[in-house]
């Protein structure tokens, strides 16, 4: 009991010590505006990575890039690790994994019951990549700039390239349904959402910019730098993970399901003769 | 571009999606729903032979059911055979007790009828008996009172002697 004591007032100390210091010693002055690190933050214009030394990209890319890598070695671990030892009664981890699973399938099934296999594979990927995506950025993973500064890979869907590129990847996959489903006629039926990409792509953006935007507005004044960002960076980038992981699937589900849902011939009319 | 859109970007991030997508596809959901699939099947399949098994048990019961009932009326079928049996040696009985009765009434009426003309008889033949010693002693001339008396006498005498 008595170390416990000893060992609270350390933790405290250490605490309080620390914060000392940080206020004491203050910052070095500021390199940038907020109008310049919410601009950078947005269009990426100077802190660019070199992807292999062949073209400078924005470091969502990067991240896209690690999301996935991410994704396929853990899949890769399941896979080869956790699917041989599934059991017909299913432990903890085998019960979340099917979850996951059958939530994605069930979406894709109800939402298209006429046609669901790819759809249902796409949605698991999609929602995957996006949760994962946004939750990526609390890992804090360092890079360098082409620049030489050190800089935090964002999540993927910041970039309006990532998130143009989802929105409209989406908008293929309900083409595609569309076409699957009726031909030449789907075509037409997903022709009628035109701003669907659009609408998806700046949705993603837009949600995760902005919870980028209040992570740098918070981190920009040191003050606000204690126990904030626990709420501001874990709470929130974990709802905008569930949130914007569930709307896009959600969406791309509704859609292919109304694009694919098969069209009744028109019954011919009869001509009447005249008596 | 605005907002620094770069299409060479773009179709990198949809090349890193359509690996993503085919990875996660191949490796994870595939065979996973295969799995929950498979469950689903073996489970269906028990639920099956469960279902089977309690329609096996329902007939056999139903067949047990129909063996009792065709006891059953063999049983009642028997009783009632066994009942109208009975009856029928009671009325047999009844009829040849009463054949007996009737055998005995009619029996007992003509030894009654034997008996008495029996009597009639023997009475007749003592009143023609009588007759013949009142007449006898009325022609011999006895007085008639005293021939009364030896009459009356000889009857006492008549009756001790039976």
């Amino acid at each position: 009991m008595k170390q416990h004591k000893v060992g609270l007032a350390l933790w405290l100390t250490a605490i309080l010590l620390l914060l000392a210091g940080a206020l004491l010693t203050g910052s070095p002055g500021r390199s940038e505006s907020v109008q310049e690190a919410m601009r950078d933050a947005v269009l990426h214009g100077t802190g660019q990575i070199s992807l292999f030394g062949l073209k400078d990209v924005n470091p969502g890319l990067i991240s896209a890039f690690t999301v996935t890598a991410i994704l396929l070695v853990a899949a890769l671990g399941i896979r080869i690790f956790a699917l041989p030892r599934f059991h017909l009664k299913p432990g903890k981890f085998q019960m979340v994994l099917e979850e996951v699973v059958g939530l994605f399938d069930h979406l894709a099934k109800s939402n298209s019951p006429h046609r669901f296999g790819f759809l249902g594979a796409y949605i698991f990927a999609a929602g995957a990549y996006i949760f994962v995506g946004t939750l990526f950025e609390l890992l804090g993973l360092q890079a360098v700039t082409v620049q030489g500064h050190p800089i935090t890979l964002p999540a993927p869907l910041s970039d309006v390239n990532a998130a143009i590129a989802l929105g409209t990847l989406s908008y293929l996959v309900i083409v595609s349904g569309g076409v699957a489903g009726n031909g030449p006629k789907g075509i037409g039926k997903a022709l009628k959402e035109f701003s669907l990409p659009i609408s998806m792509s700046f949705r993603l953006f837009g949600a995760l910019l902005s919870g980028l935007l209040v992570t740098e507005l918070v981190y920009y004044y040191v003050n606000l730098s204690f126990v904030l960002p626990v709420l501001v960076g874990v709470m929130f980038t974990l709802l905008h993970a569930l949130i914007q992981a569930y709307v896009l699937t959600m969406l791309t589900a509704l859609y292919y399901g109304e694009v694919s849902e098969p069209t009744p011939p028109k019954a011919k009319k009869k001509k009447i003769r005249g008596a | 571009m605005p907002l620094n859109i770069d299409w060479q970007q773009i179709l990198l991030h949809w090349m890193n999606l359509v690996i993503l997508v085919g990875g996660l596809y191949f490796i994870l959901f595939k065979p996973v729903k295969q799995f929950m699939e498979k469950r689903e099947a073996y489970y269906r399949e028990k639920d099956q032979q469960a279902a089977d098994k309690l329609e096996e048990a329902e007939r056999i019961k139903a067949e047990y059911q129909a063996k009792l009932d065709a006891a059953d009326e063999e049983i009642r079928l028997s009783r009632a055979k066994a009942q109208q049996a009975v009856q029928q040696s009671a009325e047999e009985q009844l009829s040849q007790a009463k054949a007996q009765a009737q055998q005995l009434l009619v029996h007992a009426r003509a030894e009654a009828a034997h008996d008495r003309d029996q009597i009639l008889r023997s009475s007749q033949r003592e009143l023609r008996r009588l007759a013949a010693a009142a007449t006898k002693k009325l022609a011999l001339g006895q007085d008639p009172f005293d021939q009364f008396l030896d009459l009356a006498e000889g009857g006492a005498e008549h009756d001790e002697e039976r």
